[in-house]
């Protein structure tokens, strides 16, 4: 099993201290009083995470696709289930995003929680344990253990500090979520039948029957899907947003949104390449249809929140749009773009977050014509509006110049049809930073009723403080960073997204051809191999795969 | 080629950045914030000028700045044709600056610093405009001028300003992202690169781009795209957005703005496509066509118009056509046609948006026919106004000739007598709207006006703050209709 790692040059499990870190850090606070003295003490820790994942990104060896940083330790024999960690170019982003958006997170639930803190700091540092686990995992089960761990802390943060629908909020978000890990646990299950391990970097590769991966790749997707959220298993998701307080809203919408995305490059595109590329046409045109609708929906939003939870699912559309394009722009882009949505809607719902602290109102109507009053909040408000926009310059430009310049590659139908989404978002950012700054009204006679009324309205928008920019300026330095100077990102995550390319392009071609409908249910039913005259070089029992699969490589060239 | 490889370019193309925060760090002192903008263009200028002597002997500076990608990168580099719009619009910048100063002081407008820093940070979009070596940084410095100008459009915050500053931003945007940005990654996608190519001949798509149907559809994406242009039918913003502030209207709309959409379609045209593959698949005679039917029809609708803004809007509209025109013919003599008329349009229609700021400002008249006897009131202005006009309609020797000659003979030299009478048509058209204004201002058909005698009337100009940039504008019209030196040198490095 060594030989799916690079040495670890670092000389300590980094991997397994960035997990327990923040658990650790839980288990201690459960010791401690004082609202004052848990967040700090949370600040701490996550400050203390992120400082520890530097190395992560300073020793990162850009030039190979093995996994980095690697532990792989017996957990549970009887089951073959590891404790496997690594990290390669498609996490290596993620993990970071996840250390360095925590400490945000809690700078901005300094004012706005401010009831059952305890239990507040306790969840939002299980939070991270399992958010950072769920990017390492090797292990079919732990990855398991990791993504279900996270659907807790996240549901108490709506349900416990959320907004006035949030019973309905969480519930929803938990049921869509669930629906999608128990078909998670499926595909887990019919992959440890078929080879005998959990070890990701073993399943990777093999050489499964069409069949076999076709349901498969349907039970990941699915269940990644509904997290992503791709049209139309999004409907959890504006709710869940809208309900979430802001350090739920950030956590939501830069690390849980990555989730599925992630688990669309880490397992389909790795283990089911044939069922990718066969099914990756009708996962464009879903992608496709999200952009268009997130971003129609978006512009007919009067609650911000709302707003950008809909441009949420349009910007994931592009992600989807970059993975299903199965080439080297189009994945590169994803990642990135997977970041840059981190960082830029993380900071639009932290900016909205800040108006909600000062005017208790999600409502455009109520918090706008404040440019007068906020002038710095505003110039911030700007950036992010404008990196959400894709404005050149600014980090999502980047992405989704990739992801376009790999959809003309591949397809110009489809490239063509994600131009809209772009221009839909310029519209709906547009008109958000126009009512927010100036609203619609009659300006000099306004003006004048402004000063009169100035008092008021100043005392509640008042501009930012310095922790409030702290929080904003750290995030606007990547808006710009990754915006200009992408490449040293870029460069570590090529050597990986090349290598799963070139992979599952090598043994998708080396895969059965399509054989119908009927084989395909044969195989799920585990029915009579001969339906499939087309595979006619199958040996009996081929399609009866879910349990003897491992015996036999592949289905020999032959008959193709 | 003598290409020099230096970070001054920096300094033109940062200094109006910095302008831009000096306005915002002296908010509250208007004296040094007002005087920060006028030393900030004066130095823009002057850094720019340095770079002159340089790029007449046929030299380039350029810088490599970012990489976004393989052969996507962000490089600015400096030629004739940059110089040509650089020196433009710095020298103006500084005009405007001091015209500014009295038009908003003399309205007591509210939200000058915004005003201020908006109008600051344009002119940097419009130097990296200028600048630009590549699709993408060009794109880049488009969309910052977008930007920057919508603060500004929307500036007086009333219904009609909501209104209009929408319709600009929604034209700009739509165009930007569904034009402009697939013709830009499929000019990627076919080529491999984004940078110019080194010469107006060859382009960057080589003997064998690819279909031509595709090749045709980006470069009219690319040609319509750049909606600043204003090319009919995407014209509509421009007289939407002349709801602006005058200042604005000078600067940004007879300068910056409409002159950053021509020279990027110029800059495209000639540096992407090249002269033999637009020659060879026909694309610059349709060109040529669609830029002729905006030089008529928006004549025409000027003809129509008695606002005095939107009178000059649709010039505007109709003057800009003159430069793509020119370029579409790819004849040397309608190059040289075209790029030269970037300076003398600017010279001559920042000198008649002057007036009729002036005329607001100091009589609160917007419409043509309350203009009757205002030469007598305001001669230095409607002087400068009469001669800026004469330069619109191409009369010598205002600067407005050079260009209209150096067209005829593009015109001679494709033998095309369509295009021919186009040129003359138009110079009627011109003098069709153009000399009403002229002859009512000092020939009112009311005598009314002089019931007390010529004599009793009291002049009644406004600043000497615009009253003296409007006048420089005026006389360097007719320098360079006298002496068009700089601008050919210019030109001669781009050919």
């Amino acid at each position: 099993m060594g030989s799916f790692f690079a040495e670890n040059i670092l000389g300590f499990p980094i991997l397994s201290v960035l997990i327990f870190l923040p658990l650790a850090g839980a288990g201690v606070a459960m010791l401690l009083r004082g609202d004052k003295l848990l967040k700090g003490w949370t600040l701490g820790i996550m400050f203390v995470e992120a400082l520890l994942s530097i190395p992560l990104w300073v020793n990162f060896d850009p030039n190979t696709a093995l996994f980095q940083f690697g532990e792989n330790h017996h957990w549970i024999n009887a089951l073959h289930i590891n404790y496997a960690l690594g990290i390669d170019g498609i996490s290596l982003l993620l993990v970071l995003l996840t250390t360095f958006v925590m400490p945000l997170c809690i700078l901005c639930s300094w004012k706005y929680i401010d009831k059952r803190v305890k239990e507040f700091v306790i969840t939002m540092l299980i939070m991270e344990t399992a958010m950072v686990g769920v990017f390492m995992a090797l292990d079919l089960v732990l990855f398991y253990v990791f993504w279900e761990a996270m659907l807790i802390p996240m549901y108490l943060l709506i349900a416990v500090w959320g907004g006035d629908n949030k019973a309905y909020a969480s519930v929803k978000f938990f049921l869509y979520t669930l629906a999608g890990s128990v078909l998670l646990l499926v595909a887990i299950i019919a992959l440890y039948l078929s080879q005998g391990t959990f070890f990701i970097p073993e399943l990777m590769g093999q050489s499964y029957s069409f069949a076999f991966q076709f349901w498969v790749f349907l039970a990941f997707a699915l269940a990644f899907a509904i997290k992503v959220p791709m049209f139309p298993f999004h409907t959890w998701l504006p709710a869940a947003h809208v309900e979430a307080p802001t350090p739920g809203s950030v956590i939501l919408a830069s690390v849980l949104l990555k989730m599925g995305t992630y688990g669309f490059l880490r397992f389909c595109l790795p283990i089911t390449p044939a069922a990718m590329f066969y099914l990756a046409p009708v996962f464009l045109w879903v992608s496709i249809i999200s952009i268009l609708y997130g971003g129609f929906v978006a512009l007919g939003q009067k609650d911000m929140k709302k707003l950008i939870a809909y441009s949420s699912v349009g910007h994931m559309g592009f992600v989807t749009l970059g993975i299903f394009l199965i080439n080297l722009e189009g994945i590169q882009g994803s990642i990135i773009q997977m970041v840059n949505h981190g960082i830029t809607t993380g900071a639009l719902f932290i900016c909205v977050g800040i108006l909600y602290e000062r005017s208790h109102s999600r409502m455009i109507s109520d918090n706008s014509a404040i440019g007068s009053f906020m002038p710095v909040y505003v110039a911030f408000l700007g950036l992010f509006s404008l990196s959400s926009l894709a404005f050149p310059g600014t980090n999502s430009f980047v992405g989704e110049l990739y992801i376009l310049i790999g959809a003309f590659k591949q397809d110009k139908v489809i490239a063509f049809l994600a131009i809209p989404g772009a221009l839909l978002a310029a519209t709906y950012m547009l008109r958000l930073l126009q009512k927010i700054i100036w609203d619609k009204s009659d300006g000099h006679a306004h003006h004048e009723e402004a000063h009169a009324d100035e008092g008021g309205h100043a005392n509640h928008f008042f501009d930012i403080n310095i922790r409030e920019f702290a929080t904003l300026a750290f995030l606007s330095v990547f808006v710009v960073w990754i915006g200009l100077m992408p490449k040293p990102f870029v460069n570590k995550i090529t050597t990986s997204v090349t290598n799963v390319i070139a992979n599952a392009t090598a043994s998708s071609n080396a895969a059965t051809t399509p054989q119908g409908l009927d084989g395909l249910w044969s195989e799920l039913t585990g029915g009579s191999s001969h339906g499939d005259g087309h595979g006619s070089s199958d040996q009996p029992g081929d399609n009866t795969g879910h349990d003897a699969a491992p015996a036999h490589g592949n289905p020999t060239e032959g008959g193709h | 080629m003598n290409d020099i490889q230096t970070a001054y370019i920096l300094i033109p193309l940062l200094l109006p950045l910095l302008t831009a925060v000096a306005n915002l760090v002296f908010d509250k002192n208007e004296n040094l914030r007002d005087s920060c903008s006028s030393i900030g263009a004066a130095a823009t200028f002057l850094a720019v000028a340095y770079m002159v002597p340089h790029i007449i002997n046929g030299g380039t500076y350029s810088l490599q700045m970012f990489e976004l990608y393989e052969g996507i990168n962000i490089t600015l580099k400096v030629d004739g044709m940059s110089m040509l719009f650089a020196l433009t619009s710095s020298f103006l910048w500084i005009l405007a600056t001091f015209y500014c100063v009295g038009y908003m002081r003399g309205l007591n407008e509210h939200a000058q610093t915004r005003f201020y820093v908006c109008y600051s940070a344009t002119i940097f979009g419009a130097m990296g405009v200028a600048f630009s070596s590549t699709l993408l940084t060009l794109y880049l410095f488009y969309e910052l001028v977008s930007i920057f100008t919508y603060p500004l459009v929307m500036h007086h915050q009333d219904d009609e300003a909501y209104d209009g500053s929408r319709k600009y931003i929604t034209y700009l945007m739509f165009t930007s992202k569904v034009f402009l940005l697939p013709a830009l990654v499929l000019t990627y996608v076919l080529t491999g690169t984004l940078d110019f190519a080194p010469d107006i001949v060859n382009g960057i798509f080589g003997t064998d781009p690819g279909p031509k149907w595709l090749i045709a559809a980006i470069y009219f994406m690319g040609f319509f795209g750049y909606a600043k242009a204003a090319l009919m039918p995407l014209h509509n913003w421009l007289p939407s957005a002349m709801v602006a502030p005058t200042p604005v209207s000078a600067l940004l709309h007879a300068v910056a703005v409409v002159k950053v959409g021509v020279f990027s379609v110029c800059r495209v045209m000639l540096y992407v496509f090249g002269i033999d593959l637009l020659e060879r698949y026909g694309l610059g005679l349709i060109s040529a066509y669609i830029a002729s039917f905006t030089i008529l029809v928006a004549s025409m609708i000027a003809l129509t118009k008695t606002n005095l803004k939107a009178r000059l809007a649709y010039s505007t509209i109709s003057q800009l056509a003159y430069i793509v025109l020119g370029v579409a013919m790819l004849t040397p003599n309608s190059i040289t046609g075209g790029l030269i008329h970037i300076p003398n349009h600017a010279f001559s229609k920042i000198t008649l948006f002057f007036c009729a700021g002036a005329i607001y400002v100091a009589h609160r008249k917007k419409e043509i026919a309350e203009l009757d006897g205002i030469g007598y009131k305001m001669p230095y202005t409607m002087a400068a106004f009469g001669l800026a006009s004469l330069s619109m309609i191409g009369a010598p020797p205002v600067a407005g000739f050079v260009s209209k000659w150096y067209l005829a003979l593009g015109a001679m030299e494709l033998s095309s007598i369509g295009l021919l009478v186009v040129l003359l048509v138009s110079s009627l058209l011109n003098a069709a709207y153009f000399l009403p204004i002229f002859i009512r201002a000092f020939f009112p058909k009311n005598k009314a006006a002089f019931a007390g005698g010529v004599a009793a009337i009291q002049r009644e100009e406004a600043s000497p703050f615009m009253v003296i940039p409007l006048c420089l504008t005026a006389v360097l019209s007719v320098l360079f209709g006298l002496y068009p030196d700089l601008w050919l040198k210019l030109i001669e490095v781009v050919k």
